[in-house]
């Protein structure tokens, strides 16, 4: 008998809350008006291109089109697993992030923390101009350095001379490519990187200062026992977003920064796929090869994550 | 805290601030010295500071060149009608992801989430892009990239931290939900407008690689790609066939204009940011890393 109506009422239950959800869609419409153009455009111009990604398996002849193109299975993975490029792309690419995390990483933090001591005048003049560069295109960044580092009219070179040196082709040499990748990226990324744990350090407990203060804790002592902990979970936070990308470089800057010259060591992931793909047109092999680094990503993120769930209380979902 | 007596370490820290904000600093001033000075000066590399023998040289050579003027134009189209387009689909969708009683709220945010670590990757859109019919044409620099997600997720966390009453109030009189973010809810938002604008602008004025991949009309191009010629193509030793091309056509060009050009396509966004800079700094991005 109770069991009975006790089934009842779960009926009843569902009954109604699949009313109300007619309802409750009904009377959210213009939030899902509101979202609608996104919607279209992420299932157009994201999920869309995913159907596209069957071509990593297939042999892709325009004529057949991505649906009717045969299936090769694996076979454009082991061409490029076992192909002549592949340990060096890798290596390329991974060097080359894990370069620019090691020197780009601390930085922002250190000018941060830097700022955050800086008389307010100052303060506020020496973050607009770190800043600036931010704001500069990668094409004008790339063209400063080619310019400054000139083998003919650039100012280094010119330095190098005085101080009875001969004048070195940096950017055909490619020993200086990962300095000038990473070093240029640094100069370009430490300001507005530093904003994150500004913001951070805006949050720390005022009252924690005073009490140190008065301790008799010095300025040093209270950076590094008050204001570096806590601006920890923002550090943590940033630095699972920056392993998660580890094998990731995009092709943007790394293409302009190449030359037949360079290409031993400039050559990586993205703008391999980026040459095979359109510009020697091997539509499936370089899919396939996008597809690798992709899934390679999004393992990082996700192992990023979990170490440190595991280790901290951040992560990132 | 009053700002007391000015110790050892205040002396430490300034210098090493003012050492960051030389390191930044000089190449910029140095570019900008080189534009107004003489260029046999320059290129014999007795500029290195200050400008000598000043002259407009490399400017009034801009004016002449046509390649910069259309791209320049081109830029400015992008930038405006662009960024337009992201603040119409990203805006909105970040003020109805706020609403906590919405059917599928949940779903959205995976499926506006999912996209920041999965792609199609670059062939797969390049093939969506042709089948469409947007290869070689304006509107496909204005519609890729339309949704952010990263910055949605600002929008929505700003607009979560946003009394409700008001909005509540703007119900109860009748309004509807469009209009109640249009007439209440957005003209309270100045702040956030304004670092989606600079945001987005930054990114259709800087942005070279999509042109690169999709536009082949020069007539099209934007002003990075002409830049990406003149700076760096013309610059590498003729080694690839096409720096060649563009070496033989450009090897007449006045030196000075390279960093004229770098003067003048960088200043709009560089007068520009340090009057929104109290926006991005109040830190309009605080909790929206963690999505």
């Amino acid at each position: 008998m109770r069991k009975a109506s006790r089934g009842k009422g779960k009926i009843e239950k569902k009954k109604t809350s699949s009313l109300k959800l007619r309802t409750r869609i009904w009377r959210h419409r213009e939030y899902y008006l509101l979202l609608l153009p996104a919607v279209v455009y992420v299932a157009l111009f994201c999920y869309a291109p995913m159907y596209g990604l069957q071509i990593a398996f297939k042999d892709y002849k325009v004529s057949l089109g991505v649906a009717g193109s045969p299936w090769i299975g694996f076979r454009n993975f082991m061409d490029f697993f076992q192909g002549y490029h592949f340990w060096k792309l890798i290596r390329n690419t991974l060097v080359l992030s894990l370069y620019s995390l090691v020197a780009g990483f601390p930085l922002p933090i250190l000018v941060a923390l830097v700022l955050n001591e800086l008389r307010p005048g100052f303060k506020k003049l020496t973050q607009t101009i770190l800043y600036a560069p931010h704001f500069i295109s990668t094409v004008v960044i790339i063209g400063m350095v080619s310019i400054f580092f000139s083998p003919s009219v650039g100012v280094v070179n010119t330095v190098l001379n005085a101080l009875g040196r001969d004048s070195v082709y940096f950017l055909g040499d490619p020993r200086y490519f990962r300095h000038l990748y990473v070093w240029s990226g640094v100069w370009q990324g430490m300001g507005w990187g530093a904003i994150i744990y500004l913001a951070a350090l805006a949050g720390v407990d005022p009252g924690l200062h005073e009490a140190a203060s008065i301790d008799g804790a010095s300025r040093i002592q209270r950076i590094l026992h008050i204001n570096l902990p806590g601006i920890l979970p923002t550090i943590l936070i940033m630095l699972i977003l920056q392993i998660g990308q580890i094998a990731s470089v995009g092709y943007e800057k790394v293409y302009l920064m190449q030359n037949d010259l360079n290409l031993e060591v400039s050559e990586v992931i993205s703008t391999y796929v980026y040459k095979r793909g359109l510009i020697n047109n091997n539509y499936s092999f370089s899919t396939a090869v996008g597809l690798f680094n992709n899934v390679v990503n999004v393992i990082m993120v996700l192992i990023a994550n979990a170490v440190s769930r595991k280790h901290s209380e951040t992560s990132l979902f | 805290m009053r700002r007391k007596r000015v110790t050892f370490f205040d002396v430490i820290v300034h210098i090493i601030g003012a050492m960051l904000l030389l390191m930044v600093l000089y190449p910029l001033v140095l570019v900008l010295s080189c534009s107004i000075s003489d260029p046999q000066l320059v290129a014999t590399g007795q500029v290195l500071l200050f400008p000598k023998g000043i002259t407009f040289v490399g400017y009034t050579q801009i004016l002449k060149n046509k390649d910069i003027l259309v791209g320049y134009g081109n830029t400015f189209f992008y930038t405006i009608v662009g960024t337009a387009v992201n603040l119409a689909v990203t805006v909105p969708t970040g003020y109805a992801l706020t609403k906590k009683t919405l059917p599928g709220r949940k779903f959205f945010m995976g499926f506006f989430l999912f996209i920041m670590y999965f792609s199609g990757g670059l062939i797969p859109t390049f093939l969506l892009v042709k089948g469409l019919g947007l290869y070689n044409t304006r509107l496909v620099l204005l519609i890729l990239g339309a949704f952010s997600t990263y910055n949605c997720m600002i929008c929505r966390t700003f607009f979560d931290a946003m009394p409700k009453e008001l909005e509540e109030a703007a119900i109860i009189d009748g309004c509807s939900v469009t209009g109640t973010f249009t007439k209440v809810v957005l003209p309270l938002s100045k702040a956030l407008l304004g670092v989606m604008i600079l945001y987005f602008a930054v990114g259709h004025w800087n942005a070279y690689f999509e042109a690169l991949v999709y536009i082949k009309d020069d007539s099209m191009q934007p002003l990075q790609v002409f830049l990406r010629r003149i700076l760096i193509l013309a610059r590498q030793q003729a080694s690839n066939e096409e720096a060649a091309e563009y070496a033989a056509s450009l090897a007449n060009l006045e030196a000075q204009m390279r960093y004229a050009v770098i003067v003048v396509s960088s200043l709009p966004l560089l007068l520009i940011y340090p009057f929104l800079q109290k926006y991005f700094d109040k830190g309009v991005m605080i909790g929206s890393v963690k999505g």
